[in-house]
């Protein structure tokens, strides 16, 4: 189980998370929205211990094996590097010099579990973004994590492989029972995947099971909008349960 | 080119090539691969206002250099780290302070300044058993670096932000890097001069990024192409009679033209 009270970091003497406070428990999956700049990647940051903050945060014994995807416009797509060694490095805490036969065996493995084993030789940069993201979701479960953390694993990923990533979190999750904390803009996966959402814009707006937080009032109080989405208030076949 | 061979300072000189090519290609990697190569300009020109300061105290100029040039790279990294500058502005200020020092050094000191100028373009002649040592050391020093540091520098290089989660204390392992790479430009200055170190230690690695699938065959490449350089430079200097460093950089050149030849082949 996850506890987290009154969270608030400060940047350069500016607040830019404020009175975050949430529960989660085992198998849940929270959808954390917002503006850009609203503090989302922040709280990722402090949920990885890479981020001083103010307030409580409690993290289960059996829940501080974290597996973590980053989002892939912050990595250098130029690094020479075959995919099964990204995946390696989750294993050696460390660029791999040499894989060998286990570590390659377990890698296999893993890329087979997310669908993209046919990829372990080949480079990154050839790999498209759904691709790329499906190795470092690899790397991620390959340890077996009870808590996954995912950093907008959808930005620069075509529709298809959005979804596609999007059915092997939920696969793993269903599997391994693990709790998912992902950052997204994407309200579809809010509303119908996850079961709690978040609404953050530099102090939480909301948060809740999904269709109690993603309600209009904190959504225009968040975006100042609703934009095209009416048809997201308006019910849809639930993924969440 | 036997002959060559038999002159004590040739030996010297290529001994010194050898050891120092295989730690700038060693290094060279991080450099190209972090985008830091301006960093072997900067810090080659810090090496100029350290020599400059040494030969103006009248001292060896390598040992006022070094900790100079050290100083430097670490000032670098403190606020490339620190602050909201960029990494080439952070190296620009310095460049542009060490060169403005080492000129107000050399205005100081009384008698010729032509010892100075040596370090510029190189001198082949000048290497002697000091540098011999001081590059043996360092070389021993990298060969500990690829057991203990390679691995995590080469994370960092790629995600340093799944390093740090992994609990690797980037930071720290940073900044010896950047020593590390300082200590190999400054002593490299004998050898190439303070114009060409820079390309000295990014032109191996950027041949070898073109061919290398990957950090580990690109680190081998970079090795192997900094040493095949820098031997068959230091006997073409000496048969032609022309400065080692400029040789040296156009025989990397050569090699990386050949890269580029090789890449374009492989794509079609």
């Amino acid at each position: 189980m996850i506890k987290a009270r009154d969270i608030n970091v400060s940047l350069a003497r500016k607040s830019v998370l404020r009175a975050v406070s949430f529960d989660l428990s085992e198998g849940d999956f929270l959808a954390i929205l917002g503006p850009n700049g609203g503090g989302k990647s922040t709280l990722i940051r402090v949920l990885l211990g890479l981020q001083e903050y103010e307030g409580d945060l409690t993290i289960a014994a059996g829940m501080d094996n974290v597996g973590y995807v980053p989002q892939i416009k912050t990595l250098d797509r130029s690094f020479p590097a075959r995919a099964e060694e990204l995946v390696a490095t989750a294993l050696k805490r460390r660029w791999p010099w040499s894989i060998d036969a286990d570590c390659r065996s377990i890698v296999r493995n893993a890329l087979k579990q997310v669908g993209v084993d046919h990829l372990a030789s080949e480079q990154i940069r050839n790999l498209s973004g759904g691709e790329l993201q499906r190795v470092y979701l690899a790397r991620a479960i390959i340890s077996r994590p009870s808590l996954l953390i995912l950093d907008e694993p959808s930005a620069g990923v075509d529709v298809v492989g959005a979804a596609n990533l999007l059915d092997h979190i939920e696969a793993y999750r269903k599997e391994s029972g693990a709790t998912v904390i992902m950052v997204t803009h994407d309200w579809e996966v809010a509303l119908h995947h996850a079961t709690h959402v978040m609404i953050l814009k530099a102090e939480q707006i909301s948060f809740g099971p999904s269709r109690d937080a993603m309600n209009e009032q904190a959504i225009r109080k968040a975006f100042g909008h609703v934009g095209h989405s009416h048809d997201v208030f308006a019910g849809g076949h639930d993924h969440a349960h | 080119m036997i002959e060559a061979l038999s002159h004590p300072f040739m030996q010297r000189a290529l001994i010194a090539g050898v050891l120092l090519s295989l730690l700038a290609g060693y290094y060279g990697v991080f450099v190209v691969q972090r985008k830091l190569s301006f960093l072997g300009a900067g810090l080659g020109h810090a090496a100029f206002g350290g020599i400059a300061l040494g030969l103006l105290m009248g001292v060896q100029p390598l040992w006022v250099a070094v900790p100079f040039t050290v100083l430097v790279a670490v000032a670098i990294n403190w606020v490339r780290g620190h602050t909201r500058l960029a990494g080439d502005t952070a190296i620009g200020i310095f460049f542009s302070v060490s060169v403005a020092l080492g000129i107000l050094f050399l205005s100081m000191k009384s008698g010729s300044s032509a010892d100075a100028f040596s370090y510029l373009f190189g001198s082949i002649l000048s290497v002697d058993r000091t540098d011999l040592i001081l590059s043996s050391t360092l070389a021993v020093v990298a060969a500990i670096t690829w057991h203990t540091h390679w691995g995590a520098w080469a994370y960092a290089t790629f995600d340093s932000e799944s390093a740090d989660i992994e609990g690797l204390p980037t930071h720290r392992q940073d900044t010896l890097l950047i020593i590390l790479i300082a200590l190999t430009i400054v002593l490299s200055v004998k050898v190439v001069g303070i114009l060409l170190v820079a390309a000295w230690v990014v032109v191996p690695a950027a041949a070898a990024r073109l061919i290398a699938p990957t950090f580990k065959t690109m680190t081998q490449a970079a090795i192997l192409i900094a040493l095949i350089s820098t031997v068959l430079g230091l006997l073409l200097s000496y048969v032609l009679d022309l400065p080692s460093g400029a040789v040296i950089v156009l025989v990397q050149a050569v090699l990386f033209t050949l890269a580029m030849i090789i890449q374009n082949m492989r794509s079609d």
